[in-house]
């Protein structure tokens, strides 16, 4: 009833092919979209901005990259932090060495450095696949540390290896409170969703799946691997390129190399596993999942301990906390292994039926 | 226009918190960001256990800081630097009212709160780690490398060797041994300098987090033969080191770590291989410490103390956590001098007093921390306030202190945080404050 697409013809090819051909989808997302750029940026707090809001949507960039390499192109990747960490300081370097040029432009910079160096990396996917694959990302992810560690150049000289970004000016406006970063986050990553939902759906993203699906039946019907995998590997990496340069100026306003460890390429990849591998919403599900759940324990566990009356210390809430963590993945996992966002699918389907399932 | 009238509001609401906190008894607030699980859980556990029991300790003994209340509230950061803004963050409103200085004990979430210290006015400490150029004040005029820095302490151990070397070490071979993060990164320069003035020959060699695995390292160490190892590691890679020094035969006795590098959880695993070994040190381990002995009978002896397992309390890292609350609780004293006595001090106010730290060792001694900790003058230009260590050596048992109190070499290391504090102050687009005002 509330879902229902019957009466809803299509009379031409655009209107088919557009990007929400459902009309409940169409109105969803733009209330969506009306409610994160108008509603909440007038209520959250600091707090929700700079804890919750910003880590949730650079992290879901960085997932929703890491899903078109590996969900759509089917080539498993263990180096998004390092792709992260190339855009970082990759959008630090541009800002330091060139004089006066626009932040944003030093993003897009950023992201187009990471997807050379992703093409260097996917090089071995010609020839490699699935779990052999991953471990040849894992040399991306080890070697790029290394050498931000190395080559003090990269850093600016800085003893530490520590970078601290420059501030954040756009068309002469300093974007310095937590609230004007959100919206500034927030406008990449909608663009770059978009962006990315309308990529899955062209001949670029058909091309990717066929890949996935069986890579000889795609090269049999005339798609050629090499420029196909090569792309995903460039577009995976300016994603995450994009969500490292946002990560270091928007969000911890100073990184070190090691930061962008293999543990943050593991919670990634996890992202997209319990968000739903192949999917655009998935990875904003899967990065909510993996980052705000624990903090939710976090304030959540305490409170109920008092409740009870336990006598728990602060160590033994967050042991309990990591367990708690690791069982809920467990459970949705078993429950649901292709994701979070397939539950949404099938509430969607559900909802199409109600209140008349048959 | 917008600015302005968000401004005032700020400025309204805070004052009308400010009459609330009034109102309600002074309480001092402690926002804790600790971590007793994660890599270095059992690190942290010590520390933390040390710093909230002297916090505790203050409340029960003198009925908290001329008569107010410490109150305080942990937030696990798992050592993670994302985990720590979440706490930060959290913590932040509770903080504006009165707040004493945060402890991350995590160079990474530090230098992530520097810029987010000084916009919510509440200072930051980093007791031995840290930005280290931050102690240039007028820079950084919310962080505070207290008692000593990296540099200074590289420094240090130089003066220490050229000592036992009888003031030479000309021809001398140093081999520095480091994590290869910023934390090991940073004595680089120091040394450098150091080696250039005492013309010794400096072979730097990293080793990859978490350096559980040094068999390449220390073949080259052996092929190197050096007079002296300096030695910057952190978690397992400190006992792993120990005993790859043991299998090539390097003395022990000719290895000085750092002070993360120097304690018992680091030599009680390496057994036997650890005798010897030296390191440095800015606080003393034991419970000889009055102190230390009187916080095990107040506050473990009414129930409330934070440790589960007591055989900690008098290592290293617990009085270490103990030196660190001494230091804020001294702070708030001294903001207390300036701001009115019996009240709560406010971020910006502690900030002052941790500005002004003059922490003599007759005072010391009042608190009954002699020994325990460097004495410590703080100023505008001088954040760090002492740069003194002590080196202290593993027995087989215990740390033994075997050297008094040594400073590095001031005029040879503040230099170069001056000019990094420079350069941070024109990346960053900012114009330091001139200390000379703030007398």
């Amino acid at each position: 009833m509330l879902y229902r697409e019957a009466g809803q013809f299509k009379t031409s090819y655009a209107a088919d092919q557009q990007l929400f051909p459902i009309r409940q989808d169409r109105i969803g997302i733009l209330i969506l979209l009306a409610v994160v750029f108008l509603v909440i940026p007038g209520v959250a707090g600091d707090y929700w901005f700079s804890a919750i809001l910003i880590p949730f949507l650079i992290f879901s960039l960085a997932a929703l990259g890491l899903n078109i390499l590996t969900g759509y192109a089917g080539q498993l990747s263990l180096g998004s932090a390092a792709f992260m960490a190339v855009g970082a300081y990759a959008a630090y370097n541009f800002q330091l060495r060139i004089d006066g040029i626009p932040i944003l432009v030093s993003f897009v910079c950023a992201g187009l450095t990471a997807a050379g160096i992703g093409i260097l990396f996917g090089l071995p996917s010609l020839w490699i696949k699935g779990f052999y694959l991953a471990v040849a990302t894992l040399a991306a992810q080890f070697f790029i540390v290394w050498c931000l560690t190395k080559f003090p150049w990269l850093s600016n000289y800085s003893s530490s290896g520590v970078i601290s970004t420059q501030p954040l000016i756009i068309f002469g406006h300093a974007f310095t409170s937590p609230q004007e970063k959100y919206l500034l986050v927030l406008t990449i990553v909608a663009v770059m969703a978009l962006a990315a939902k309308n990529m899955v759906r062209s001949s670029t993203g058909r091309a990717w799946m066929a890949v996935r699906d069986m890579d000889v039946a795609a090269s049999v019907i005339g798609i050629r691997l090499m420029p196909v995998k090569l792309l995903a590997f460039a577009v995976s990496s300016f994603y995450c390129g994009v969500a490292g340069a946002l990560y270091a100026f928007c969000y911890l306003g100073s990184v070190e190399p090691d930061g962008f460890s293999l543990d943050m390429s593991f919670r990634i990849l996890f992202m997209i596993i319990i968000g739903g591998v192949g999917s655009i919403l998935g990875s904003f599900l899967g990065a909510a999942f993996i980052l705000l759940l624990p903090v939710f324990l976090d304030i959540a566990l305490p409170w109920a301990a008092r409740l009870l009356g336990l006598p728990f210390s602060s160590a033994t809430v967050s042991h309990i906390q990591v367990l708690v963590f690791g069982a809920l993945i467990m459970f949705f996992l078993i429950v649901e292994p292709h994701g979070l966002a397939r539950l949404w699918q099938i509430t969607k389907e559900k909802l199409r039926l109600w209140p008349f399932p048959h | 226009m917008f600015k302005h009238r968000m401004s005032a509001l700020t400025a309204a609401v805070s004052i009308a918190l400010l009459s609330q906190a009034a109102l309600a008894a002074e309480e001092q607030f402690f926002p804790v960001l600790s971590y007793r699980i994660g890599p270095y859980g059992a690190n942290g556990q010590s520390f933390f256990g040390g710093f909230v029991d002297y916090l505790s300790y203050v409340n029960l003994k003198e009925n908290g800081i001329n008569g107010v209340k410490i109150t305080w509230e942990e937030c696990e950061t798992e050592y993670n630097n994302a985990k720590g803004i979440e706490c930060y963050e959290r913590m932040k409103d509770k903080a504006a009212i009165s707040t004493g200085p945060i402890h991350p004990m995590s160079t990474g979430i530090s230098y992530a709160l520097i810029d987010k210290t000084v916009a919510d006015k509440i200072p930051m400490a980093m007791v031995g780690y840290g930005r280290t150029d931050a102690v240039d004040g007028s820079v950084f005029p919310y962080a505070f490398p207290l008692v000593t820095t990296y540099q200074m302490q590289a420094s240090a151990i130089i003066r220490f060797l050229k000592e036992k070397e009888k003031g030479h070490l000309e021809g001398k071979k140093i081999v520095f041994l480091y994590h290869d993060s910023a934390y090991g990164k940073e004595p680089i320069v120091a040394l450098q300098e150091e080696a250039k003035l005492n013309k010794f020959e400096l072979t730097v060699i990293p080793v990859a987090h978490p350096g559980n695995e040094q068999g390449a390292q220390w073949l080259k160490i052996r092929q190197e033969n050096p007079d002296y190892v300096v030695f910057w590691g952190w978690g397992v890679m400190n006992q792993t080191a120990i005993k790859a020094a043991q299998k090539i035969g390097f003395s022990r006795d000719k290895i000085v770590g750092s002070w993360w590098a120097g304690s018992e959880e680091d030599t009680v695993p390496a057994g036997d291989a650890a005798k010897g070994y030296m390191s440095a040190t800015w606080n003393v381990a034991g419970k000889d410490v009055p102190l230390i002995a009187d916080i095990e009978k107040v506050v473990y002896g009414a129930g409330q103390g934070n440790l589960g397992d007591t055989s900690k309390i008098g290592t290293i890292l617990y009085n270490r956590g103990v030196s660190a609350a001494v230091l804020s609780i001294e702070a708030i004293r001294k903001a207390q001098e300036k701001y009115g006595k019996g009240k709560a001090m406010t971020g910006e106010q502690v900030r002052w007093g941790m500005e002004n730290l003059d922490i003599s060792d007759a005072r010391l001694k009042e608190i009954g921390a002699t020994n325990l900790l460097p004495e410590i003058k703080t100023s505008c230009d001088n954040h760090e306030g002492s740069g003194k260590i002590k080196i202290q050596q593993w027995d087989g048992t215990q740390w033994v202190v075997v050297s008094g109190w040594i400073e590095g070499n001031k005029g040879l290391i503040h230099p170069l945080f001056k000019a990094s504090a420079e350069q941070y102050a024109k990346e960053k687009g900012m114009t330091p404050r001139d200390c000379a005002k703030e007398m």
